[in-house]
């Protein structure tokens, strides 16, 4: 018996009105948005064209040929006031990537040294780990950049009576000053001989993974590999003759002649960027390893592992996975924050770029187009580099 | 017949139990735990007492000027003599009792939130998101209701970072909330839209968004048209912040499951109302420790308009610094801006832990 069967209306479904419809709706809808913002940039571009016009502003990006005329305090290029302003760009540009991969590596290894400390047996250790964290990332980077600057930096004694360790490098307010080493003639060799090196431990550290895979039998692979790297450009060093000689800072009249100068805008701002950025990359550190259930440590003691043992091949291989999401953000946080250092003149591609050469030039769209473009492209490279890491980390599913 | 009567129990043994064991069990572990304890106390004793002496034992604190700091410890005449200053910035002296009533009103819709059984505390905290900026706004300003108008170039101080910081939060939220949906929307312009603005802003540092704020707005405007440079820095702050809570939101957004969505549509909800009765009240629940980590970093970003020109807390202390007439006094001003902001992002850091805390029913390991 078969059930009688709904026939489907003769007449058409449900008639509705074209605005009920959603795909007419959303379709709508974006147009109208498209709309407001293709407005919102015309007018934008309308006023900007008229403002640029009454103000006498030239567009176009000729200004960057055209002589700077300005000194710059620190440059790891070529640079006098005869160059152009395109070459105050990549003059900024270094010195902004010098200070954030010189800030992303100190903050990484005090950040660690605190996380771990965080979570130390040790209650005095732990506790001052835990007033350094919450000290120092509760108060503005802007602030303590000032303080390392004006309060310490400036109370320095003057040259004459500078900090002096051990004879070669001097600390005073005119910065720190240390000594540079001059490479000699067959300084070429040691390099040879450390590529070489490392090359020959990839190598070894790849064949005893291939071997005890193979076979189980176990290679002190890591102690030979450091032999092998600390080892063989010593070795090319004192055959090459000691190619290397160091070029000492000493006092001629008022000032330091000779080594190599730290300035002291370039300290503050390290100082301050990466001990800040060290106490959030702590408290990632710590999130980190306490993620870890623990019953994974009590698994491996009770497979044999040593404690040296656990930690390196169980808990931080698994901890890396939570860390390095939230690390990479702080990298990017430290690349954008060095923008601070134009509040205190160090020349970096914000000070010197979207600063001095704006002013001399007042081509402000150019230039501050020009400067957000080179942050988008540094964040989005990094951010990338480490996405490409979290995805040979990340849990390999089978 | 004897009964028998138990002795009493024996005290637990000195090495389980007690300040010595618990010293033994926390310093002296073993040979590495005492080489740590003794650095750690080394550290200490190198760094405590000379700080103590300096800040407080051999420390000025009365007088008010320079002669009064002849000692050799921190000058805490200079904090005492500019406090005004760095509360009030330029405000008028004689309108300054208009700043103080806005104090005691924000005190009054924060402090009910510390505390979980205040009489409607969510009314409470909804006129702090609407009619507190207006009431401080009308306050602070001035030129109606007989208060004599005071331009914000004169606003300056303490007052002004709790301004730029409240508006900021305030604003923020809720177009942070608007991209984070739109961000999910399945509407692909929308989309494309509200991924381009959070990834512009959240990709360069707010330094440039201030710059641009104060050198490229005033191009973009008609002929005429001019914000007050205040205005201008907040807008460059709320689209930075709201970029950050747009992501932060989203987040909250991505760990509602299909489910309440789907419940919702069959409910016959449209589209606002599935998300504001249904989605958005879970969704912004799990992530309030984010938003508040939002909030902090909004605070202390807040100094950065000191590089535009404005007078927030740490300008007046770098001006009150470099008047020929106090000498070294940089760190005890530092010292004392630094505990101003410590003292709330530690206060909203702990407030956001305790939220945490509270909200966190699931299983703990």
């Amino acid at each position: 018996m078969a059930t009688p069967r709904r026939q489907p209306d003769p007449v058409s479904p449900s008639r509705h009105a074209a605005w009920n419809d959603p795909r007419v709706r959303s379709l709508a809808f974006q147009a109208l948005a498209i709309l407001a913002v293709g407005w919102f940039f015309w007018t934008i571009f309308q006023n900007t064209l008229t403002n640029m016009e009454n103000r006498g502003i030239t567009t176009g990006f000729g200004f960057l040929e055209n002589p700077a005329g300005f000194g710059i305090l620190m440059s790891l290029i070529d640079y006098d006031e005869t160059y152009t302003y395109g070459r105050t760009f990549v003059v900024g540009l270094l010195n902004t990537v010098l200070v954030a991969a010189l800030g992303i590596a100190i903050a990484t290894v005090v950040g660690f040294v605190i996380g771990i400390a965080r979570l130390s047996g040790n209650w005095l250790i732990a506790k001052m780990a835990l007033i350094y964290i919450e000290v120092l990332r509760n108060i503005p980077l802007l602030l303590q950049i000032f303080f390392w600057y004006f309060a310490v930096l400036r109370a320095l004694p003057t040259p004459r009576q500078s900090v002096d360790i051990a004879d070669a490098a001097f600390l005073n307010n005119r910065g720190f000053y240390v000594p540079a080493p001059v490479l000699g003639d067959g300084f070429w060799t040691v390099l040879v001989a450390l590529g070489v090196a490392v090359a020959g431990s990839l190598w070894l550290v790849r064949w005893a993974r291939r071997r005890q895979d193979a076979t189980g039998r176990q290679f002190p692979s890591s102690w030979v590999a450091l032999g092998l790297i600390a080892g063989l450009p010593g070795l090319a060093f004192l055959v090459a003759g000691a190619p290397l000689s160091w070029d000492y800072p000493a006092l001629k009249g008022f000032n330091f002649q000779g080594g190599t100068r730290l300035i002291p805008e370039l300290m503050a701002l390290l100082t301050a960027l990466s001990m800040y950025t060290a106490a959030f990359i702590a408290e990632i550190v710590r999130a980190g390893i306490q993620s870890v259930s623990h019953g994974q440590t009590e698994a491996a003691y009770s497979l044999g592992l040593r404690p040296g043992q656990t930690l390196r091949l169980v808990v931080i291989p698994q901890a890396m996975r939570v860390v390095i999401p939230p690390l990479t953000s702080q990298y990017l946080n430290l690349t954008k924050n060095s923008s601070l250092a134009t509040a205190i003149g160090y020349p970096d591609l914000v000070a010197v770029f979207m600063g001095t050469t704006l002013n001399q030039t007042g081509q402000a769209v150019e230039i501050v187009a020009m400067t957000m473009a080179v942050y988008l492209a540094i964040s989005l490279s990094i951010s990338a580099l480490m996405n490409l890491y979290n995805r040979a980390m990340a849990l390999k599913e089978r | 017949m004897t009964t028998f009567t138990p002795k009493p129990a024996l005290p637990p043994p000195g090495s389980t139990h007690g300040p010595l064991a618990w010293v033994r069990a926390n310093l002296l572990s073993s040979p590495l735990n005492i080489a740590l304890t003794a650095l750690a106390l080394w550290f200490l004793w190198l760094i405590v007492p000379p700080i103590v002496d300096w800040a407080i034992l051999s420390a000025d604190f009365g007088g008010s000027d320079q002669s009064a700091c002849a000692s050799e410890g921190a000058c805490w005449t200079f904090i005492g003599v500019r406090f005004d200053f760095f509360v009030y910035g330029f405000y008028p002296a004689e309108q300054r009792w208009r700043v103080d009533i806005a104090f005691l009103l924000l005190g009054a819709v924060l402090v009910p939130q510390f505390i979980p059984r205040f009489p409607s505390r969510n009314w409470v905290g909804l006129f702090g998101l609407t009619g507190l900026p207006l009431v401080t706004a009308v306050l602070l300003m001035g030129g109606v209701a007989g208060l004599e108008p005071v331009e914000s170039s004169k606003w300056g101080g303490l007052m002004l970072t709790l301004v730029l910081s409240y508006v900021g939060i305030v604003a923020a939220l809720p177009i942070g909330v608007v991209l984070a949906l739109g961000r999910r929307s399945e509407m692909p312009i929308i989309r494309m839209i509200c991924v381009t603005f959070i990834e512009l802003w959240r990709g360069v540092p707010l330094i440039s968004v201030l710059f641009m704020a104060s050198v490229m707005l005033p191009l973009f405007l008609p002929e005429g048209v001019n914000f007050d440079k205040l205005l201008r820095a907040l807008i460059g702050i709320i689209m930075f912040q709201s970029a950050y809570m747009a992501e932060v939101v989203r987040g909250g957004l991505q760990a509602i499951p299909r489910g309440q969505f789907e419940a919702a549509a069959a409910l016959g909800l449209g589209y606002w109302r599935s998300m504001g009765l249904i989605v958005l009240p879970q969704a912004l629940k799990l992530v309030i420790p984010g938003i508040v980590n939002t909030f902090i970093a909004l605070f202390k970003d807040t100094t950065l308009v000191l590089i535009i020109g404005l007078l927030d807390i740490l300008a007046t202390v770098q001006a009150s610094i470099v008047d020929p007439s106090w000498r070294n006094v940089a760190t005890e001003g530092y010292l004392f801006a630094a505990f101003c902001f410590w003292v709330f992002c530690f206060g909203m850091s702990r407030y956001s832990q305790a939220l945490e805390r509270k909200l966190h029913t699931g299983h703990k390991r």
